[in-house]
Order: structure tokens, then C-alpha cells, then sequence
């Protein structure tokens, strides 16, 4: 589980297992480290050779997905696992290929080392003291089996050494740091507990499977809490870690007030957000204007056991406000349990946001000046008429809560003090002075400005609900809309042009489209509904979204020159396209908003994936169709111009004992006419049909295990007739294996080839068949000692309806196409060449995919 | 054909074709059998119960029905031999209905001899004689009672699975038995696609019982389909 330790040597050990049980293994990449022994276990094995990167260098090479995909082996075998792609490549690293090699159906023998399990770099983090930068997410090697490969560093301490080096340098530090040997005891001790874990887990996992049928769970529901300034990373991968342990289910849940939050904490966020999503977590964005009310909603409606939150342990009114905030969440969880991830100092200071009200416009201060004082000038002047300082406090009190009703809170706040003030001074007797003289004054004071608070408060914090109630209904209307829309779509492109258009309305941004191909051309893959032309920078983001289906572009890590943000369009097929939105705004998109983007994508990659399904279906119901058309006619025709055909054969075959004994010369002349026109035309018949059959496709070669003794005898009777002038040589290996062919048509295929033969070369004359095996391919040679064929000719044998120069009459052109058809369908090739010394010889290779045991190898 | 002489051995002929089924029964009718025709498979079934004929043949290509359907019904209360007669070139067919119970195929077009040469075997062997426990064919003698085999009068040594390969052949004489069938019985394997034993095992057969092995003549592989165990007087 670290460098050095033979886990290369382990995996080829368990590859040639593996193909001495006779499976396909191929190697896909390997790094031998100059390892002799290592380099030995390679031999037997096919490699793949890698991909070169730079042509400068050419030591730089990848592995070569493609040709590894396009080989289909039953098994791979990749070294370093947790290997970061060179930038060119289709993935971004080895372990998203190993992924696209299992979905194949590929088999996967991967090494790993412990640090770059994300799961466990925190751990490994704390005792060699840096983070890998190449993290391989838990959830592939979840369902694996693992091998650990360890090794006692008390035994060989020179290798040891050794080790340290390279296990530093693989952590991605400059400076090389010696470990104790007490650090690699706390390594090994935490690569067994990693390994008793699994165990562990697929151990209940097993009994439950048995028990009720289905994986199992622990009751532990676990929900990790992200919060603006958090160390949201860290959180995630150590919620990964407790959850695995426990093997519970985890989400992790980020509640978005209306309070705006800074870049960098930003996209400490996104970052933690997508980390979990990789990590196999359900991410829930939710908005509420209390953070907690917000978790504890999430939390009841998941069935919450556990929370995770991050606490940091420092000083100052934010750790205070963080520390209250805490308090509050423990006074109102309930029966959750709560854990503390001790978060260090945050690295990254933020500059104290002091008043977190929002902002109200100059306007509505200046609205509350002028409303406080038209009142009071109007109460300067008319007081005593309208009921004395009493009354006109009501006045103010109204103007107060008209002014909360509409306004912010900052302006109500500002019309109670002033309006509270100025009525003290101006109306309240003694006026233009701010002393109070009956207590009931002073109480009614104390009242007035009490009640306008709370009236600015309360209806502040109404607003404030209506607004997040207000953004939750545009969301939930935006995407209804956008479901409406798509549901009506029938084509590719509606499905495009209506999403381009409610994404218009919906983000007010530019909307641009890419669709990928399975190998990503983005250059031809925009959309025409799309709004902009796309920037190079842009290009490039969409393709980076591609190859590893996150966002990128403006306001991500990845490609943000372009002005762009893009999100990936995710099918059941992989990532299909980018959307990219050119925003208005130059803040960072809130959670709320890249939430927004991603239920848009995915309704779009929905739709997208309902409809290549649908044509897919569409097209095979099609197919098949025409397929069952065109094979009832084939059958139909074949029968009824057989028919007559085997009638007349049978008639002749009736009438000959009787002709040959009792009719004159001419007449049995006459009759053996008839018998061998009918011959001819039954033989004419069967190769059209059969070229029929071939062309159309209704040809499907059904292989099973072929003697090819037998096979050779067979096409033997079947020609022996025409042959019977001939001297036949047969020369088959006695230890020829057994081959997987489809019998029948390789028997027609040869009985042609025997035929032509027959028919082309003189009587007395030899036909040689031959059949051996020859890097893994069956070779069955046809050789004559006939006129030859023209060179020019050559080319041209196997086409319909091809006659030779010298072609005798009776032939009908097609036996060496149909040759060809057979073997072709069984993908095997045949040719053709002249021999030295006169006459030509015809050769079938047939790729022998398993071989069989010869006979002589069965036991009995 | 002296012994059908009382009851003359009846072939019911199923096929839609007019002409063919003429010739069918002038052939047949030439060598001493009693024909009767049905142009459906509705009136195949019918005349099967009706007649209660000794051989049936039967196209698979029907107007009414599914040739193999009508193969289907008549199996379920008799046990008369069947004929298929097909097409080349439809091995799956054949396989098909073999494994549904038909006892031989024959190829459209077909010689009278071919024909003649089946319907004499069934007439042999057919399910009512009676079984006998010493079997020979040619140079070759099994005696099923006390499980020895000789050839030209000298012993041949058999392992236990060669031997109950032979005897599947020897109760099934000159009847052609599909692959899967073979497997199914000697292997009991239900897995029809891997056939190397069962030709591995032919081979073994071949090399100790047939003169030329390369060149069998006894048993004798029908393509695609199975094998089949010649009876040679």
C-alpha cells in the first residue's frame, strides 16, 4: 500500500494467474522502476504499447485507452492507479479510465498506494505531513477486491529507506523528509485497519445480502454541514471516512442565506460540494434565512442520526458568532448526535463583513427622511388641532409601519429613531428641548420606539421570507417550465433550441451548446441554437467539462479566462455536452444558482438521453422490420422456385432405372439432358439464394467446435462426384486442435472451392487440401495444378458473377464469391495466388479465437 | 417389403405442393407402401388420428400452420416415426425439430433412393419391434447383455464413456441424433453450444471402429445438425 512495496509484482503475479486460467490479460501500463524480477513476470503477457504525449519526448507516453477498449480483453492490468493523465488526454486521470474499462465490461487489476485513497489522505497526511495531490475516490474501489501489500520495515530497513524517498516525492514535495519507523508503523497500521474495515463492512454486507436480499445499511444516517469559511474539504473527505466505517449513507448539505459570501469562501464551497459528489455523497443546496431551521428541515427529511459540523478554535467576534450559532444547533438537534471536525486556523483570513443587513438603496433612506419629516412639520404646525402629541405619535407610528411594510430594514430603523426623536423635540411639551417631564411620556416614548422596532423587524423578516419563498418559486417554476418544454420536444435540435431559450429567460445570459460525439470534437459540436459565438478559451472549458464532467470556465479553478461558466450535460452514457452561460453578473454564482444550472443540465441531459434512447428503439424497431420483411420474401421466393425444381429432380430421380433399361439411345440421351440441366439449375438456385442470404445479412454463423479432419471429409463427399477424376491429396496434422467455426457454411465454403477446382483443372491432375495452424489462425489451402489464373485476373475471382478466360461452360460464377461470403462471415479471410509450377492455390484463414484441446488432450 | 404383405405400411405425406406430393406417392406407391396425403396441417393432424399411419412425412413449410407446431401435436399422443422434409441451408430448423421428436430429415430435392433408405430403417427398427440385445452392422458386433464389442470377430476396448456413446448409437440405429441430444444423454450436460467432447469423442469412436477413420462410413456426421449410425448389411 506504498511505493516499493511489490504491488506491481503482486498484480502481475495475480495477471499470469489469471492467464493460466486462460483469460485474455493485457497490460496497459506498467512502470517497472528498473525491478528485474518485476520486468520477468511480464513475459507471456500482450502489452499494449502507450499513447505518446510529445513527440519531442519520447519517453511520454499514456496509456492507450482507446487501442486497450478497441482490443477487449477480459483483463487489464494498470499500474498507479491514482496516475494524473497528461493533459491531452480523454480523462484526467488513470482512474476515471480504469471506470471506463469496467463499464466495458473489462476487468480491471489495478495497484494503489494507501495515501491516494481520498478517504484516507487526511490520515496519511497527518503523520508524512503533505496531501497527495492525486486523490482516487472511494467509491471505485468499493465493490473491488483488495490485496494489501505490505512490508515489515524492521526486515529490509536499506529498502525501507529507499521507500521514504519515493513515498515523499510521490506526496508531491520537494524536500525530502525521513520517516521514523514508528511513522510507518502508524502507515501500516492504519493500511490493515483500512483493509479490516472492508472486510468488516463486506462481511455484514454478505450476511444481510443472505439474510434479506439486499445490501445493507447501518441505521447511521450521517449529514456533513458546509458552511461559508469552513475547511469544506476536509469536512466532506472525513464524513467519507466515518460513513465508511459505519458504511451509513451520507449527504452532504449547505444552507444558503441571503447573506452574500466572498469568492474565496466561495469556492472553498463549491470545491468541499463537488469533492462530495465525487465521494458518492447526495448533496443537498437548500435556502433559508435561519441556517439552522434550514439543516434541521434537511436533517428530519433524510432521517438524520449523525451530523458533522466543523468548528474552528478561534478568537474574535466571528468565533463568537460561531460559537452561538453552534450552541443554537445543540439546544434545537434533538436526538442527532453531533460531531466536530476541528478545522485549523483558517488559512485564508476574510476581511469581517461588520453590518450583514442588506443594503437598501440611497433612495429609501432618503423616503424615510422626507416621510419623518413632512410629518413632522405638518405635526409642528397643526398639533394641537388634531388631538395633541398623542395622536400625532400615532401618525409617526403609521408612517413607520407603511415605511416596514415596503422598505428595508435600515430605513425603517432610521424613521423609528428619527421619528421618536423629532417628536420628543418638536411636539412633545416642553418642545425644542429633549427632556421628558411625566413619566407616561416617558413610557409612551419607550413604547413608540419599541413598537416601531419590532414592526421594522417583523415585516423586514416577512420580506425576507417572501424573498427566499419568492426564489424557490422561481426555481421550481423555471425548471416546471423547462420540463414542459422539453416533454414536447421531438427532435434533437427542439430539445436544444427550447433549452436555450428558457435558460435566456431564466439566468438572462447568453446560452451556448455543445454536443459531443464519443470522442469529443467540440470545435464541430456547437449547437446553431446556441446565442454566442464560442471563444477558444471556451472551447477549451467545454472540453474540459467533457473529460471530466464538472464544471469549468468563469468563476471555476478550471479555465476561467473563459467568460463562460459551463456545466456538464451527464447521461446514463457519460457526458454528452457543455452548456455554457455567459452571465450578466460579476459576482460568482451563489450555491443557489450553480444548483439552479444543474437541475437545468440535467432535465436537459434527460431529455437528451429520452431521446437518443427512443431513437435507438425507434431504429431497431425499423431494422427489425425490414429485417423480418426481406427475409419472408427471401423464404418465400426460396420456396417457391424450389419447389418446382425438387419435383422435377424428384421425377427424374423416378424415372432413371426405368429409361436406362428400357428406352432407346436417343431418348436416355434426351433424359440424362434433363438430369443434368436439372442438377445445374438446383446448384444455380442454392448459390443465388445463398448469395442472397449472405448479402442481406440473414447469414449468422453459429460456431461450435469443429474436427477439421471432419470438415475436410465432409466437402470431400460432397464433391466427390465431381472430383472422381481426380487425385485427391488430404493433409491435416494429426495434433490439429479443434477449431470454433460454424460447420456448415465452412463445409460450403470448401465444397466450392473443391468444385472450382474440379472444374478448372484437368482430370488426372492433383488437388492438394491442407490444413494447419498458423499464429492463431486456421489456414486451409486449396492448391491445384490447373491452367492458373491470368495476374491480372486475380483481383477479381471472388466477385459476383466473375468468369475466368478460360472458364468451361456450366459454371455460374458465384462459387468463389459465395466463398468468400462464408468465410468473411465467420471473419476469415480468403486469397487467391498462382503456384510455381503451374496452377493456383486458394487459402482460408480463420481467426481461431479459443482453441479446443486436440483430441489426443481429453481425458477419458 | 414381403412382410407387410397383411397390412401394407401406410406414410402419411403432409405437404401443401400439389406436384411434389404426386411424386411422393408414386415413389413411395412403386415400392409396395400405401400413401395418404393432407395439403394442410390442420388435415395432416387429422388423418394421423384417422389412419393411424406407420411413417409420416411432414413439410415444414405449411400454409395453415407451423410445420413444427404440427410436428408439436401429433408427438403429444403418438410415437410414429416423422420425417421433416426442408430446405437446405436451415440447419436450425432441422435441429428444431428434431429436438421436438421428429426422427430423420430429408432434403428437398430429394432422391428416391435417400428416401427409400430411411423409411427401411425406421421399418427395422421402429419403436414397436422388439429391441434386440446383439447388434450388427458390417465388421461390427455390440452385444448390449454382456457389454462387449467386437470387430471382424476380435474384441475392442472401449472406455466407459466411448461405450455408452456407442450404445446411444446402437439404440438409435441408423436415426440421426442431434448434438444436444447426444450431450444431453451421454453428458447430461444441457449446454448444447460446447460440443468438443462429443466430437472428440466420435473421433475416439471412428479410430477404433471405422476402417478409415478420415473417411468414416458407419458413423457418419450429418452438418450442422448431429450424427448418425449407418446399418449395413
Amino acid at each position: 500500500m506504498a511505493p516499493g512495496v511489490g504491488k506491481t509484482y503482486a498484480m502481475l503475479e495475480a495477471a499470469q494467474a489469471a492467464k493460466l486460467e486462460g483469460r485474455d490479460v493485457v497490460v496497459g501500463a506498467v512502470e517497472l522502476h528498473g525491478s528485474r524480477a518485476t520486468k520477468l513476470l511480464l513475459k507471456g503477457l500482450s502489452t499494449i504499447p502507450g499513447r505518446q504525449i510529445n513527440a519531442q519526448e519520447p519517453a511520454s507516453t499514456e496509456m492507450d485507452v482507446g487501442a486497450i477498449l478497441a482490443r477487449r480483453p477480459h483483463l487489464v492490468v494498470i499500474d498507479d492507479l491514482a496516475h494524473i493523465n497528461a493533459a491531452s488526454s480523454r480523462r484526467a486521470q488513470r482512474h476515471q479510465d480504469a471506470r471506463e474499462f469496467i463499464e466495458a465490461g473489462i476487468d480491471v487489476y489495478a495497484t494503489l498506494n494507501l495515501q491516494n485513497i481520498a478517504s484516507q489522505a487526511d490520515s496519511v497526511q497527518r503523520i508524512i505531513g503533505t496531501m497527495p495531490r492525486n486523490l482516487v475516490p472511494d467509491a471505485l474501489i468499493e465493490g473491488a477486491e483488495m490485496r494489501l501489500v505490505d512490508l515489515n520495515p524492521s526486515k529490509s530497513p536499506r529498502q525501507l529507506r529507499e521507500h521514504v524517498v519515493q513515498l515523499t516525492q510521490d506526496a508531491g514535495i520537494g524536500r525530502i523528509k525521513f520517516l521514523s519507523e514508528s511513522d510507518f508503523v502508524a502507515l501500516r497500521t492504519l493500511a490493515w485497519r483500512f483493509m479490516a474495515e472492508r472486510i468488516t463492512r463486506e462481511g455484514y454486507a454478505h450476511t444481510q445480502a443472505n439474510k434479506l436480499g439486499g445490501p445493507w445499511r447501518s441505521g447511521q444516517r450521517l449529514m456533513a454541514v458546509l458552511r461559508p469559511g469552513d475547511d469544506c474539504e476536509r469536512i466532506v473527505r472525513r464524513a467519507a471516512q466515518l460513513a465508511n466505517a459505519s458504511n451509513s449513507h451520507w449527504i452532504a448539505v449547505y444552507v444558503e442565506a441571503r447573506q452574500s459570501i466572498g469568492p474565496e469562501e466561495h469556492s472553498r464551497l463549491a470545491a468541499g460540494l463537488a469533492l462530495a459528489t465525487e465521494m458518492g455523497a447526495e448533496v443537498v443546496a437548500t435556502i433559508d434565512e435561519d441556517t439552522i431551521r434550514g439543516l434541521l428541515r434537511v436533517a428530519d427529511q433524510r432521517n438524520i442520526t449523525q451530523i458533522l459540523i466543523g468548528s474552528s478554535r478561534g478568537s474574535g467576534l466571528k468565533s463568537f458568532q460561531r460559537n452561538r450559532w453552534t450552541r443554537r444547533l445543540l439546544r434545537s438537534c434533538g436526538e442527532i448526535d453531533i460531531h466536530f471536525v476541528s478545522t485549523e486556523e483558517e488559512p485564508h483570513k476574510q476581511k469581517h463583513e461588520a453590518l450583514r443587513f442588506p443594503r437598501a438603496g440611497i433612495f429609501q433612506y432618503a423616503l424615510a427622511t422626507g416621510i419623518v419629516a413632512i410629518i413632522t412639520i405638518f405635526a409642528y404646525l397643526f398639533s394641537p388641532r388634531i388631538g395633541g402629541p398623542h395622536a400625532v405619535a400615532l401618525i409617526y407610528l403609521l408612517a413607520v409601519m407603511v415605511l416596514g411594510s415596503f422598505a428595508r430594514r435600515g430605513p425603517t430603523l432610521l424613521a423609528a429613531t428619527m421619528s421618536a426623536i423629532l417628536w420628543d423635540y418638536f411636539v412633545l411639551p416642553p418642545t425644542h428641548e429633549l427632556r421628558i417631564n411625566s413619566p407616561e411620556d416617558a413610557l409612551l416614548l419607550g413604547m413608540y420606539f419599541v413598537v416601531a422596532l419590532v414592526v421594522g423587524q417583523l415585516s423586514t423578516r416577512i420580506r425576507a421570507q417572501q424573498e427566499v419563498e419568492h426564489l424557490r418559486e422561481e426555481r421550481a417554476t423555471a425548471l416546471y417550465l423547462l420540463t414542459r418544454e422539453l416533454s414536447e420536444a421531438a427532435t434533437f435540435d427542439h430539445i436544444v433550441e427550447r433549452a436555450v431559450q428558457q435558460m435566456e429567460r431564466a439566468f438572462k445570459a447568453r446560452i451556448i451548446v455543445f454536443l459531443f460525439d464519443a470522442f469529443g470534437h467540440p470545435g464541430q459540436s456547437v449547437h446553431r441554437a446556441s446565442t454566442f459565438e464560442p471563444s477558444e478559451d471556451e472551447t477549451a472549458a467545454a472540453y474540459w467539462v467533457f473529460r471530466n464532467g464538472r464544471h469549468a470556465g468563469k468563476f471555476t479553478a478550471n479555465i476561467p479566462r473563459a467568460e463562460a461558466h459551463f456545466v456538464p450535460l451527464t447521461t446514463s452514457a457519460g457526458v454528452v455536452g457543455a452548456v455554457g452561460l455567459r452571465l450578466d453578473q460579476t459576482s460568482p454564482p451563489t450555491v443557489q444558482q450553480l444548483n439552479l444550472f444543474d437541475g437545468f443540465a440535467q432535465q436537459i441531459a434527460y431529455a437528451l438521453d429520452r431521446q437518443r434512447l427512443r431513437e435507438v428503439s425507434e431504429e431497431a424497431k425499423l431494422l427489425a422490420e425490414s429485417e423480418r420483411l426481406s427475409k419472408t420474401l427471401l423464404n418465400s421466393m426460396s420456396h417457391e422456385i424450389k419447389t418446382p425444381i425438387a419435383v422435377i429432380s424428384s421425377a427424374v430421380g423416378y424415372l432413371a432405372p426405368s429409361y436406362a433399361e428400357t428406352k432407346s439411345e436417343a431418348e436416355q440421351s434426351a433424359f440424362n439432358a434433363i438430369q443434368e440441366a436439372t442438377h445445374r439449375l438446383n446448384r444455380l438456385v442454392g448459390n443465388v439464394f445463398d448469395i442472397a442470404r449472405l448479402e442481406s445479412g440473414h447469414v449468422r454463423p453459429r460456431p461450435s467446435h469443429c474436427d477439421v479432419k471432419e470438415l475436410i471429409h465432409m466437402a470431400l463427399t460432397q464433391t466427390e462426384r465431381e472430383l472422381s477424376q481426380h487425385n485427391v491429396l488430404v493433409e491435416v496434422p494429426p495434433d490439429l486442435p479443434m477449431v470454433r467455426l460454424d460447420f456448415v457454411l465452412m463445409e460450403q465454403a470448401l465444397s466450392n472451392l473443391l468444385s472450382n477446382a474440379a472444374v478448372h483443372t484437368k482430370a488426372g491432375t492433383q488437388v492438394v487440401i491442407s490444413a494447419r495452424v498458423e499464429n492463431d489462425s486456421l489456414v486451409i489451402d486449396v492448391a491445384d495444378r490447373g491452367p492458373g489464373i491470368p495476374p491480372e485476373h486475380l483481383g477479381r475471382v471472388f466477385e459476383k458473377f466473375y468468369r475466368g478466360p478460360n472458364a468451361p461452360t456450366g459454371g455460374t460464377g458465384l462459387g468463389l464469391s459465395l466463398v468468400k461470403g462464408f468465410v468473411e462471415a465467420q471473419n476469415g479471410r480468403v486469397s487467391v495466388k498462382n503456384r510455381a509450377g503451374g496452377g493456383t492455390i486458394f487459402t482460408i484463414r480463420m481467426p481461431v479465437g479459443d482453441l479446443a484441446p486436440t483430441p489426443a488432450e481429453v481425458e477419458t | 417389403m414381403s412382410e407387410s404383405a397383411e397390412k401394407k405400411f401406410t406414410v402419411l405425406v403432409i405437404e401443401d405442393e400439389l406436384q411434389m406430393r404426386r411424386m411422393l406417392r408414386l415413389c413411395l406407391e412403386r415400392d409396395g407402401y400405401q400413401v395418404v396425403e393432407a395439403a394442410t396441417g390442420d388435415d395432416g393432424i387429422a388423418e394421423a388420428l384417422r389412419c393411424q399411419p406407420d411413417a409420416i412425412f411432414l413439410d415444414l413449410g405449411l400454409p395453415d400452420m407451423d410445420g413444427l407446431q404440427v410436428l408439436k401435436r401429433i408427438r403429444e399422443w403418438s410415437s410414429v416415426p416423422i420425417f421433416v422434409v426442408s430446405v437446405r441451408g436451415e440447419e436450425e430448423e432441422k435441429v428444431s425439430a428434431l429436438d421436438n421428436g421428429a426422427n430423420d430429415y430429408i432434403t428437398k430435392p430429394f432422391g428416391t433412393s435417400e428416401l427409400l433408405a430411411r423409411l427401411r430403417v425406421v421399418q427395422r427398427y421402429g419403436p414397436t419391434t422388439h429391441q434386440p440385445t446383439v447388434f450388427k452392422t458390417g465388421d461390427l458386433e455390440v452385444d448390449l447383455g454382456s457389454r462387449t464389442v467386437t470387430l471382424k470377430g476380435r474384441p475392442v476396448k472401449l472406455t466407459a464413456t466411448e461405450y455408452s456413446l456407442l450404445v446411444l448409437f446402437v439404440q438409435n440405429a441408423g436415426k440421426l441424433l442431434t448434438h444436444g441430444y447426444i450431450l444431453r444423454e451421454v453428458w447430461g450436460t444441457q449446454n448444447a453450444e460446447n460440443t468438443a467432447p462429443l466430437r472428440v469423442y466420435v473421433g475416439y469412436l471412428r479410430e477404433k471402429l471405422e476402417a478409415r477413420p478420415e473417411k468414416p462410413t458407419m458413423l457418419v456426421t450429418e452438418a450442422g445438425v448431429g450424427y448418425r449410425l449407418v446399418v449395413k448389411n
